[in-house]
Parts: C-alpha cells; structure tokens; sequence
C-alpha cells in the first residue's frame, strides 16, 4: 500500500473515533429525570388551572409544560431562569408567591408591621394596667350601679319564682 | 392617665369614643366592601362588550416582529386566541387562514394570532401543520388575554376601523364564510 | 308533583321567616310578650317545613327524578345509594339547602331552653336567627332552586321551576353523576361537618348581637352561649381535618393542605374562634376584655358568611369553588348588611362595655391568654392578606398573582411556634398572678424532661433545626400538660384517699372544661409531631417502571408486579396497578395504586395506594404522564414520616372537646357553684 492510501486511511479511522466520542460525550448528557424536572415543576403554578401546583395538575397542557422545563433542564438553564422564564411568558401568577416588586411589598410588609403594632398595643394595655396604683385595686367589689343592682334583684325573684313554679 | 384612660374601676364618666376613630373605622369597612364589591363585579362581567374602546394591543411575532395596534388604525383587526393543546382550535385554523387569503389584497384587514399560554415549539407545529401565514405570537405574561377577559381558547375579537370591538367570536367559527360575513360589512 | 311540594314549603318557610322576624320586632318594640312568643313558634315551625323540603330533595334524588336539574347534574343510574344521599351536598343547589336544614335545625334548638331568665335577648337571637335563614331561603327561592326541571320549548332546552309557554317536559333516562373527587368517605362527612362548625357560630352570633342591642354587656351572653360555641368550634375543627385526610386520601399530591384560598377560608373563622374560646375565659374569670370578645364573635362569624361568599361567589376561583352562579350580588349585600350593623351596634355600645377588673400581672394567665389572642390574630392577618392580596393585585395594577405555600408557611410558622411554646406555659401560670420565680419552679421539672427528649432525638440523628426546635416544643407542651394531669390526680388521691383512675375521673369530672381543655391540647400536640414528621422530612421521587422493575426510597423497595385494566359497573376505566413493597429485604405487602377514569365527565383520579403505620406512610402513586401499560407506568412515590399522628391527634381533639364540653348535672347547682368560686376569687384578687 502506498504511503498516502495509508495516510488517508489513518485519517478516515481518526476521523471516525473522533466522531464517535464526540457522539457518545453527547449521548453521556442524561435527560433530566421526573424527580428534576418535578423539583422545579413544584414551584410553579399551572397557568390555566388556578392554584393548582404544576408537579400535580393532570391536564395534557400542563404536561407539555413539564416537557418544556424538561427541555429547558436539558439545555442547562437553572432552576430561577426556567421559574423567571415561565413568568415571563405566562404571567407572574404561574409564580408560588408574588415577585418582590412595585404593590407585592405590599403583601410582605403589612402583616408584620400590623402584628408589629398589635405587639404594641398589647405591651401598651399591659403597662398601663401594671401602672396603676395597688390601693385603687383594693376595693374588692365593684359599687353596682342602680341598674345592676336592680337587675339582680330581678334575677334572684326570677330565681324563686323558676323553683316554686317548677 | 392624661388621655382620660381609665380601665378598671368605673369613675363617673366613661370613656366616650371619639369620632375621629367612629369614622375610620366605617372608612376602612366600607373601603373594603367597595373593593369587594369591585371583584364581585369584574368576575361576573364576561369579555370585554361590543362598542368598548379597545387599548393598543402590542405583541412580538414568532418571527420577531413586533406589533401594535395603533398602527394598524383605520384597519379592521382580527385578533384570534389559539393554543396548540387546544383541540376546538384546531377546527377553525384552516378556515381563517383561508378567510385571511380572501382579505390579503384589500389591504383593509388585518389577523393577529395569539397564543395563550403555549409552548413555543409546539405552537410554531401548529401553525405549520394548518399551514398559517398570517402574524402569530404568543401571548407574553397573557396581558392581551387578560384585557379582553377571556375565558378560554378559541375566542376570537374583531376591533372595527374605528377602534372599537365591532364583533366577539366566542368558541371556534363554523365555517370560512361566517368569517367572511363577519368581517365583510365592518369594512368601511 | 314532590318537586312542586318541596319548592312550595320552602316558599311557605320564607314567608315564615319573615312573619317570625316582624312579629318579634313588633313584640319588642310594643312591649307585648305574645308576639314574642308568636314569633319562637314562627321560627319552630321552619325546622319541620324545611325538612319537609329537605325530605323532598332527598326523595328526588334517591328515586333518579332526571327531569329535575339538580338531580340530572349530580346523580346518575350507576350510583351506589349513599352516594345518591350525600349528592344532596354535591352541587350548589342542594348543598344550600342542606345549610338551611342545619341552620334551622339549630336555631330552633336554641328555641327550645328555658328563656324564663333571659326575655330580653329571645327576641333579638330569633330576628338575627330568621333573617340569615331567610336569607339562604331567598337565595335558593330566587336564585339556586335545586327543583327547576327541563323544558323542551321550540327555542331549546330551558330549566325553569314553572313551565314556560309552549314547552314540553323533558325526562332524561339517566343523570350526569358526581363529580368523581366527591366519591369519597372524606367528601362525606367533610361538607356536613364544615356546614355544621359556620352555621352553629350563628348561635352565638345572635347573643352577642342581642347583647348590644338590650345593652345587657355582662357575662350573661358568654355563659349561656359557651357550649354552643365549643360545638361550633368542634365541628370546624372536625371539617378541617377531615378535608385534609380528604385531600390526602385523593387529590393525590401526597399531602393534606394546600394553603388553598377557600381552605385558607375555613381556617380564618377557626383561628378568630380559637382566640374566642380563650378569651372569654378572662372575661368569666376576671372581667376583662368584654369588648375584644364581641369583637372577636363578631369577627369569626363575618369570616363564616365571607369564607362562604369567597367560594360561592366566583370570586376567587380554586379547585374548590362552585362554578360561578349568580348569587354572588346577594349573598355580598347580606355581607354589606352584616358587617355594617354589627359595627354599628358594637361602636354604639362601646362604653357600655368596660372592663371590672385590672391585669397587673405581666406573666399571669390572662396576660398569656392575651399574648395567645395576639399571635393568633396575627396568623389570621398573615391569612387574610395572602387571600385578599391577589384580588387587590388584579384591581389596581390588572396583574394577577399566586400567593402560595412559601408565603404562608415562611410567615405562620415562628407564630405557630409561640403558640406552641403558650400551650406549655400558660396551664402553669395562675389567674391573677405569676411570676418568673412561681412559673420557673412549677416549669423546671416538665422542662426537665423535654430536654431528655430532645437529647434522645438528637441521639436518632435528627440535625435540622425546625425539627428540633418542634420536637423539643412538642415534648414540652405535653411534659407540662401531663406533670398538670398528674399533679392534680396524685394531690386528689391523696386527700381523698382514692384510687388513681377514681381520683382521675372524679377530677375530670369535676372540672371538666380545664381537663378538657388540657386533653384538646394534647390532640393539638399529637398533630403537631405529624406535621413536622410530613413537614421536614417527607421525600418522594418518581420513576417509570416495566413490569418487574423497582424504584427505591427511604429505604423501601416498590416494585411493580402487574396491571390490571377494566371497566367499572359505575361507570368509569380502571387501571389498577399492583406494587409489591419491600424495607430491608423483607417482604411488607402489595399496594393498589390506580388510575380511575370517568367516562361521562371524562375526568382522571388517581387513588394512591398507601401502607401505613405510627411511624410513617409509604404513598405510591401511579402517574399517567405517560400512558401507563404493563410495559411502562410511571410511579410516584411518597415517604411521609408521622403522618398518622395528624390523624390520631386529631381524634384525640374530639374527644377532648365533647369532655369540655359535655353538660353538666344540674345546671342550677353548677352555676351556683361557678358564681360563689368567682366571687370568692375577685374577692381575693
């Protein structure tokens, strides 16, 4: 064999492995698995169904959606930009909690400012009700006011009538 | 002890309370039945009704083009809601690709579709396979669908030249020419 | 001719209601006790006239009357027959006049005590009684008739209740049938027990409302209304549970609460109750917070009629909402009346309701009690916000938002700890007064032993903190109630010389609220260590298998054996999956996951197939992402730890709340008694 079929048939051969192992790095990239692609999926929301979990919903559109985070594993995206992307183009609501921004901190900083001053009234009450003096508290029993007194006056005839009458 | 508190044992006069808390507290109960009176509201209301003004409606193209609405002003706009996972969508494609041929060369109407809620590869295999010509995009964070208040694909609206919903297509349409009679005399 | 009857009596009922509500107006305003007492008998009389409709409905439903719409939507030929009884409350329709059954069931029970010693408020607890049930009648008269029929007229079909011109009446052979999520046990019992936990908070409702309007702001109101508020807030607490063992048992995502909107609206007027039950504990013992606890009754049934208004209504739209009807308008103008009257009525009588006594003790048990009212309030704010907040979202910026699991659970939990943490301290303090010095020498020996116990969950390997921090906080909530239980039953024995267990039931008998009280904490505490079993350390994974293959987790073996796919007599495609579950080698048993279809709505429910134990449940799954075949069906599989103490614990309330809450011997005496200990403690304060 001459000197340049062997050349070339050595070329062909490296040629050939090359292009094999290339092949099989490709083919070593696995698919995400369920459990991947249900790990983000359980942070999403269906964009139709409402408030229904994208891991759980049953419905053939939700399914493709779980195909395109599949899609989108297996491209190397991470797991806040297939969330930031789904927003993106289904709107936030597809998100398991508003995004930060603009009237959502509405939402996250109401309640702990309300319990905030709830807290406050309660130490407020607290305080003042420790404040006051001892002796003033010493009055065991509360005067009764003229319609207390005459009320219950009513309720003990009532009383005694009830027994007689039972 | 200076704001006239007293809680305990009664003195002669108790504590009025004062107006100004009386009316923030009927403002705040009647704001809020306001804004849900508001929400009851919006969720009875069907689409948005035939003579309403409708905003510009911006979108992007499947091929990156972008659209508005203002610009086509003075056109008869057919704006139509499909998704791929949509099988009663399917039997309307055909149809306004053919009613879109009918109306190309006047010039005086134009198709938009969008896709709500869809998947991009599987919309572009949509519009392959019914072979559709006409500007597609999706429907981004479904703004469009939300102002028209749809309640599901297909729908389809139709803004007359001047501006305004001149016809509302709820579900798919039967047939090429009951896209042709309704749209032929909204062109001026 | 029964569908006419039925709608006929609900007419006469309306017309009766509205009889009852002048008639005691009229007895009030005139001073004449014979209108009054002309009213009680209007409002008896709606309990016959509406079971008498109820009757009816059922009847219909049972014998498959497909001509009535109703009937045809939720019944079908295939239907077992207790399926066609509960389906009474599988629609709108009917489920609105089973909440009139029980509405009137119970108001007219109020009706039937003795009012010799309480004349004043009759009046008002009817008129507030008949109108919400004429209310609901209204709604169903005018707007929801579950006896419309079928007419075929030349137009189309139409239903209507009277016969539209030209038509023709329509009999259907056979009926639509459930919705198949409602063909559970679960489904059951849940609705009837939630209907009955909002409709029984009426009861109090009223005499509060009767307090305000006779002025009478003492206990009065409290002490005649106690136990109807323990049973409302039983049957709540029963309906929560039951719909997350509901939830779990077929929704299929291996978990009880979803933090769904209309969940989260059930759960509001339970938190608001809670802090009610408590609170009006301080009012009875020490005079205080008269106006927060009308507050709070006002509160919790405002969140019933406006949890109920947010599912029927289509205002927020969940997997739970009925479809969207058009009582939405009235049902928020019954609000809108509601909520502005009873503000009215409280600001009116504000001054009236000063407190009589003081609170000087920073650690005594009012002033928990009221640290236990802060943080409940302020979960219910947390809730309310969360179920608000996207509806304000869409009105003002036209965006619509999800507020899910992450936001509630981030911001619940450190309160759910603190009230945790209050369940274990606050049986110790005393009425009164406490300090750090009296609460740390009745603490230190419970708190001895929880400590040993976090030590031996340490030594099992547990290293997250939240676990740690809820399994210290469980054992020491249940070190103090019990070191309490025994405390007291070794003290009694002692004096009295009997028995342990004699000591123990005389004790409880005796006392029966604290130690039922103390019981219903133990059931919280129960659930506590399921939730944070499934909370922290649930696992799941999912895989797709061949006949033969398996899937591993948490060191179980699932391996799948066979399908078998046939069709059901009711109606639905079966595809029963056969798993044979392995832990260590050892072989523990075979599971039946399945997928149901149903063929008329063209629905799919997957049923799991679950193993359970104390220790945890294995849940399995059988997915249809792919189409599921001997060949290759895709499994999911759920490790849930504890998980059965959620339900044990929520048993163990129950049976707690029916101690606390079962009636006394006699009434006169126990009173009494309960009178002379509260002087006799004012006195000493």
């Amino acid at each position: 064999m001459s000197k340049k079929v062997f050349l070339l048939l050595l070329l062909l051969i490296v040629a050939a492995l090359v292009g094999g192992l290339v092949q099989t790095a490709r083919a070593q990239q696995p698919t995400p698995s369920d459990n991947d692609v249900n790990r983000v999926a359980r942070q999403l929301y269906c964009p139709v169904c409402e408030n229904i979990p994208l891991d759980v919903c049953p419905t053939t559109a939700c399914q493709e959606w779980r195909e395109l985070i599949r899609l989108k594993l297996s491209e190397g995206w991470s797991d806040e930009q297939i969330k930031e992307y789904f927003a993106m183009q289904y709107g936030d609501r597809v998100l398991a909690e508003p995004p930060r921004r603009g009237l959502n901190w509405l939402v996250y900083v109401l309640p702990p400012v309300a319990i905030l001053a709830g807290a406050v009234l309660v130490v407020r009450i607290l305080r003042r009700m420790q404040a006051k003096p001892a002796p003033a508290e010493a009055t065991p029993s509360v005067p009764l006011a003229p319609e207390d007194e005459y009320l219950k006056r009513v309720e003990e005839e009532l009383k005694r009538v009830e027994k007689s009458g039972r | 002890m200076d704001q006239g508190e007293v809680m305990g044992v009664s003195e002669t006069t108790p504590r009025r309370l004062p107006t100004a808390v009386i009316v923030l507290a009927f403002v705040l109960l009647l704001g809020f039945l306001a804004m849900i009176a508001w929400g009851l509201r919006r969720s009875m209301s069907g689409p948005i009704s035939v003579g309403d003004r409708v905003p510009d409606i911006q979108m992007t193209t499947f091929d990156g083009q972008t659209i508005h609405s203002r610009d086509l002003a003075g056109k008869v706009i057919v704006v139509n809601f499909w998704a791929s996972w949509c099988k009663p969508c399917e039997q309307e494609a055909r149809e306004l690709e053919e009613a879109y041929q009918y109306f190309k060369d006047s010039g005086k109407v134009v198709f938009l579709g969008l896709a709500y809620v869809d998947t991009e590869p599987n919309s572009r295999a949509y519009l392959e396979k019914f072979g559709i010509t006409y500007p597609n995009g999706p429907d981004l964070r479904t703004t469009v669908s939300q102002m028209f208040r749809i309640r599901g694909v297909p729908e389809t609206y139709i803004i007359g030249s001047d501006g305004r919903l001149a016809a509302v297509k709820i579900g798919p349409f039967q047939s090429t020419q009951e896209i042709i009679q309704t749209i032929q005399p909204l062109i001026q | 001719m029964i569908a006419s009857v039925g709608f006929g009596v609900l007419v006469l009922t309306f017309l009766v209601s509205l009889y009852g509500i002048g008639a005691a107006v009229y007895g009030v305003r005139s001073g004449k006790a014979v209108w009054v007492e002309s009213a009680r008998h209007a409002q008896q009389l709606t309990f016959p006239l509406v079971t008498l409709a109820a009757g009816a409905l059922v009847y219909l439903l049972v014998t498959g009357h497909y001509e009535v719409s109703f009937v045809y939507s939720v019944t079908s030929n295939a239907m077992p027959l207790y399926l066609k009884v509960t389906s009474w409350w599988g629609g709108q329709a009917g489920s609105l006049t089973f909440w009139i059954w029980l509405l009137s069931a119970f108001t007219t029970a109020v009706t039937l005590r003795r009012w010799e010693r309480d004349r004043e408020f009759l009046p008002w607890v009817i008129v507030v009684s008949l109108v919400t049930v004429a209310f609901f009648l209204a709604l169903v008269i005018f707007f929801e008739n579950p006896f419309t029929r079928f007419w075929a007229t030349p137009t189309g079909e139409v239903e209507a209740f009277f016969q539209p011109a030209n038509s023709v009446p329509i009999f259907p052979s056979d009926g639509r049938g459930l919705n198949p999520l409602l063909r559970h046990p679960g489904m059951i019992i849940h609705p009837p027990m939630l209907y009955l936990g909002f409709v029984s908070f009426v009861i109090p409702f009223a005499f509060a409302i009767a307090a305000l309007v006779t002025g009478r702001t003492d206990d009065r109101w409290i002490r005649l209304t106690r136990r109807w508020t323990l049973v409302a807030w039983l049957f709540l607490s029963l309906g929560l549970v039951l719909g997350g063992r509901w939830a779990y048992d077929v929704l299929g995502w291996g978990g009880y609460w979803g933090w769904d909107p209309v969940e989260i609206a059930a759960f509001m007027p339970w938190l608001s109750g809670t802090a009610f039950l408590h609170s009006v504990m301080i009012q009875e013992k020490r005079g205080l917070f008269k106006r927060w606890n009308m507050v709070l009754i006002i509160l919790t049934y405002c969140l019933v009629i406006f949890g109920t208004f947010l599912t029927r209504s289509g205002v927020l739209s969940s997997v739970h909402a009925f479809a969207q009807s058009a009582i939405g308008p009235m049902f928020f103008g019954f609000i809108g009346v509601t909520f502005i009257l009873s503000l009215a009525l409280l600001l009116y009588r504000w001054t009236d309701l000063e407190a009589e006594g003081t609170m000087h003790s920073l650690l005594s048990r009012e002033s928990l009690f009221l640290f236990n009212n802060l943080l409940f309030m302020g979960i219910l704010v947390i809730c309310f916000s969360g179920v608000i907040f996207p509806l304000v979202s869409e009105l003002l910026t036209g965006q619509k938002v999800t507020v899910g699991p992450p936001f509630y659970e981030r911001a619940t939990a450190p309160l759910f700890v603190g009230l945790l943490f209050l369940m274990g301290v606050a049986p110790l303090s005393a009425w009164g007064h406490s300090t750090i010095r009296t609460l740390g020498r009745a603490l230190w020996k419970p708190a001895l032993v929880s400590v040993a116990v976090l030590g031996l969950v340490l030594l099992a390997g547990v290293r997250s903190f939240g676990a740690l921090l809820g399994f210290w906080l469980v054992a020491f909530t249940a070190s103090v109630t019990l070191y309490e239980y025994g405390r007291a039953v070794l003290a009694r024995a002692r004096r009295t010389g009997e028995n342990l267990w004699m000591a123990f039931w005389n004790l409880a008998g005796r006392n029966r609220r604290r130690y039922g009280g103390y019981t219903i904490h133990l059931g919280i505490v129960l659930m506590a260590i399921g939730i944070i079993g499934i909370e922290i350390f649930q696992q799941e994974t999912q895989g797709t298998l061949k006949a033969g293959d398996s899937i591993q987790l948490a060191g179980y073996t699932v391996t799948y054996r066979k399908l078998d796919e046939f069709d059901a007599p009711d109606g639905r495609n079966v595809a029963r999956a056969v798993v044979d579950v392995y832990r260590g080698g050892r072989y523990l048993g075979e599971l039946h996951p399945r997928r149901d279809y149903y063929y008329a709505s063209q629905q799919p429910m997957t049923i799991p197939g679950v193993r359970s134990t104390l220790e945890d449940d294995l849940y399995v799954l059988l997915v249809d992402w792919r189409p599921i075949s001997a060949d290759g069906a895709t499994f999911k599989v759920f490790h849930n730890p504890l998980v059965n103490w959620v339900w044990i614990g929520g048993i163990w309330l129950i049976f707690g709340t029916l101690v606390a809450a079962w009636p006394d011997r006699d009434p006169e005496v126990e009173q009494a008694r309960a009178t002379g200990r509260e002087r006799l403690a004012r006195q000493t304060a």
